[in-house]
């Protein structure tokens, strides 16, 4: 879905560089970039949507590369994106009109666009809201709806740049099972760019990245595994993985790749 | 600085319509020196109050005492309580607006009247107080900045008031790990180290349960909790309930003794669910 | 204060008024602004106030919202109502020192409160009952026949939208950074004028940083929606005429042909 060849970028100012990045996401998976403030994570975003294009090095979404200009609608239209504030990011006033938005830059029909609308606030549990104004929803609803309105452009991919880092928790629970069910059942490709490790648990694959540079990828239980390398990088692990690496070495008999508090359940039930 | 809440409510719009209840009857005390936090999700009303403990707010009904003083007597100058209560707001880096560092972090003393080789004394020491290097910053722009080292200019701006008692609304909300460990350390400093009372808003128990001395666990308005750390934990359903939730490792225990297990204790983080943990394998296996 | 402003606020319900065509209803609105100052008799004005009673039933709107929208502008009113009195040549029916009080200028006064008072309900209707989509969807098409002469309808159409739906954002925004300045010991209330406009830049300079953020956010998030302008673009609700509006114009002639029924009687 994604592919990044050899890829270098550096801001106009030379103040930030991403170097020699090779990255491969394959169709319906549900990858997720982690990495703190500067380590380049939210650029890449960028990258993949044809915001910024690459100094060197090339980007393919869907196998359309992001430097041909006269593509850049269509890719667009099939990578999706999310950012951050969810204040920022809605166009209209009304719920119903702002999911509409995408659409109606498509030139889709009209009684398609309808269909479009109900079906997506459907998908996020948004559709008791569909008329009522932006301003009244919570920070979690709005990023919500900022999903339908991407989703309403039927896209392949949906890339989202920190969406739950102003989220109090339960709008944050809820964004993540909104992405995991999308992932799931509509089989849309997922990039999820966060800070917060315990939503990466569930994710087909994690890439770690540091100062521009990947640094980590692997499936979340070889990358937290290695507890001492993603604390350094200042990163959290999940609690139950460390104190399964605590118990290991007190010389328990358990395993480190430990992830969840059910399996940790099992594995310690199972030691007694 | 002592503050004492008493009967406290607020109502936003009042008399109309859409008039909604934002802190419902809530009262307690806070100890000189005590380091509380104030947890609930969005909605409960925790915002509303600590603006009600600065002075921001009059009370729909209700008394504040701070040190003896009634906030709520027309009498008291409201710029006196805030020059001893300081309030760090949600996201404080959208306050800045001076040229430098340094004039922002002297806008407060500067309000203060204070003289200039004053303002400088304190600037500096708040400076140092949320780990900035004075040398290399103070005529930086604060727009340079990274966020997290933003949100602690913000942050000392605050602190050069000298407030005695410290209120901080989600000083970590946005923050990568790294840069949320560093200021809740400053904090914790701050603290033990200058006997500032502080209360610390916040929705997440993991962050406050290794921080804070005391908990105070608001929903929908009304106080449901209230006490220190690990008795509040104990209340496992209860706070499941209101969506707030617990330490992983303190739900990890609360299922284990579901599945058989009798560990008494309630842990607050790793180190002492390892220690739990090992107690009863090793209890269990010396049987 | 901010909390009673109604002008410019929509005011969500199913009503017959709220369906109206929003081309119907500026149209409408300007026939209605013109009547109330070409209505010079107490008959003309109770025709306008029947008239502006039925539209406020009709649209199923609470009259007290209406009226607290009249809050806010009340000392303008007030003021206009005061001037005329006084300054008013005619005949005197109160005098006391310089102050001269004629039957001219209580009935003058007397009417342009009135004017001013219709004036803010009729314009206030309009905007409570028309979502903001619709009425700058409303103006976009008004305006559209002006394309040929270079006007951009749709990009103007484009900016109203995004200002009104950032308006409750950055009003909340200014209050918490002025509540957030206040706590560090800033005083927006007292001084001299000079040291109020001095006071206002620890408000200012970062309301407008944030706003230029929001902007420079928003701008890439529609572009990451595929905005490309308003060429070769569909719409989810298109006006359309419907019998109702034929039925609301019939009304407004009626209105309007009453009113002059009623002058040329009187």
């Amino acid at each position: 879905m994604i592919k990044t060849d050899k890829l270098n970028f550096e801001y106009d100012d030379g103040s930030f560089k991403l170097e020699n990045i090779d990255i491969n996401i394959d169709d319906g998976e549900f990858v997720v970039i982690i990495g703190h403030n500067g380590s380049g994570k939210s650029t890449l975003a960028k990258l993949f949507n044809g915001i910024y294009l690459p100094n060197s090095g090339k980007i393919y979404v869907n196998k359309m590369d992001t430097s041909d200009e006269e593509l850049i609608w269509e890719i667009r239209k099939s990578a999706g994106m999310i950012f951050q504030n969810p204040d920022n990011q809605i166009v209209a006033t009304i719920v119903e009109d702002d999911v509409a938005f995408g659409p109606e830059n498509l030139a889709i029909e009209r009684s398609e666009i309808r269909n479009r609308v109900d079906k997506s606030l459907k998908t996020v549990g948004m559709f008791d809201y569909i008329n009522k104004p932006t301003t009244s929803l919570s920070g979690g609803q709005k990023q919500r709806v900022a999903i339908a309105g991407i989703l309403a452009m039927q896209p392949k991919c949906i890339i989202l740049d920190e969406p739950t880092a102003m989220l109090d928790p339960v709008g944050r629970k809820d964004v993540m099972r909104t992405i995991h069910k999308l992932n799931k059942e509509e089989k849309i490709t997922i990039v999820h760019i966060t800070h917060f490790m315990n939503e990466a648990v569930d994710a087909d694959r994690i890439i770690v990245m540091d100062q521009g540079k990947k640094i980590m990828e692997g499936t979340p239980k070889e990358i937290f595994s290695r507890v001492k390398d993603v604390r350094n990088l200042g990163l959290d692990v999940p609690q139950v993985t460390l104190l399964a690496h605590m118990l290991k070495d007190e010389g328990i008999n358990i395993d480190d790749d430990i992830i969840k508090i059910d399996e940790m359940v099992e594995k310690l039930c199972q030691l007694k | 600085m002592s503050i004492k809440i008493e009967n406290l409510s607020y109502i936003y719009d009042q008399g109309m319509p859409f008039e909604t209840i934002a802190v419902d009857n809530i009262s307690f005390d806070i100890e000189n020196g005590e380091f509380v936090g104030i947890i609930g999700h969005t909605g409960s009303g925790k915002s509303t109050l600590i603006q009600t403990i600065n002075g921001l707010y009059k009370p729909s009904k209700g008394k504040i005492f701070i040190n003896d003083i009634d906030l709520t007597d027309k009498k008291v100058k409201k710029s006196d309580i805030r020059k001893k209560v300081g309030l760090v707001f949600q996201y404080p880096e959208y306050q800045l607006f001076e040229e430098t560092v340094y004039k922002d972090i002297a806008f407060g003393p500067k309000n203060l009247n204070l003289k200039a080789d004053e303002i400088d004394i304190r600037v500096k020491e708040s400076m140092k107080l949320v780990g900035l290097d004075f040398e290399k910053l103070n005529e930086v722009s604060p727009f340079e900045l990274s966020g997290g080292q933003k949100r602690r200019v913000a942050i000392a701006g605050v602190l050069a008031m000298n407030p005695e008692v410290l209120i901080l609304d989600e000083p970590t909300a946005g923050l990568d790990p790294k840069a949320r460990d560093e200021i809740l350390k400053q904090i914790e400093i701050l603290n033990k180290k200058k006997k500032v009372t502080v209360l610390l808003v916040s929705h997440s128990m993991e962050e406050v349960a290794n921080l804070v001395d005391r908990l105070i666990v608001l929903d929908k308005g009304k106080k449901v909790l209230d006490g220190d750390v690990r008795s509040v934990f104990k209340e496992y359903e209860l706070l499941t309930d209101i969506g707030l939730g617990v330490p992983q490792v303190t739900e990890l225990i609360n299922k284990l003794n579901l599945r058989g297990c009798n560990i008494k204790e309630t842990v607050l983080n790793v180190e002492e669910a390892k220690n739990a943990i090992l107690k009863q394998l090793r209890g269990d296996s010396n049987d | 204060m901010i909390r009673d402003i109604t002008v410019g606020q929509y005011y969500p319900s199913e009503s017959t008024i709220h369906d109206l065509d929003p081309r119907f209803k500026i149209i409408a609105s300007f026939i209605y602004m013109i009547s109330i100052f070409a209505v010079e008799s107490i008959i003309g004005y109770g025709v306008v106030t029947l008239f502006i009673v039925f539209l406020i039933k009709m649209s199923k709107i609470p009259i007290k919202y209406i009226l607290k929208g009249l809050k806010p502008i009340m000392l303008i009113i007030i003021f206009a109502f005061v001037i005329n009195v006084f300054f008013t040549p005619g005949k005197v029916i109160f005098e006391y020192r310089i102050i001269k009080v004629t039957s001219e200028g209580l009935y003058r006064g007397f009417f342009m409160a009135i004017r001013l008072v219709f004036l803010i309900i009729g314009t206030s209707l309009l905007t409570l009952t028309t979502s903001p989509l619709k009425l700058t969807d409303g103006i976009e098409k008004l305006l559209n026949p002006f394309k040929k002469i270079g006007l951009p309808a749709h990009e103007l159409a484009m900016m109203m939208t995004i200002s009104l739906r950032f308006i409750p954002t950055l009003l909340e925004e200014t209050d918490k950074i002025m509540k957030a300045q206040m706590a560090r010991g800033a005083d927006f209330e007292s001084g001299s004028i000079v040291n109020r406009a001095k006071g206002l830049i620890p408000l200012l300079v970062p309301l407008f940083i944030s706003a230029f953020q929001r902007a420079d956010d928003l701008a890439m998030a529609m572009e990451a929606r595929c905005y490309r302008g308003g060429d070769n673009r569909t719409q989810l609700k298109v006006l359309k005429y419907t019998r109702k509006d034929l039925i609301g114009s019939f009304v407004l002639i009626l209105y309007v042909a009453s009113l002059f029924a009623f002058k040329m009687v009187w």
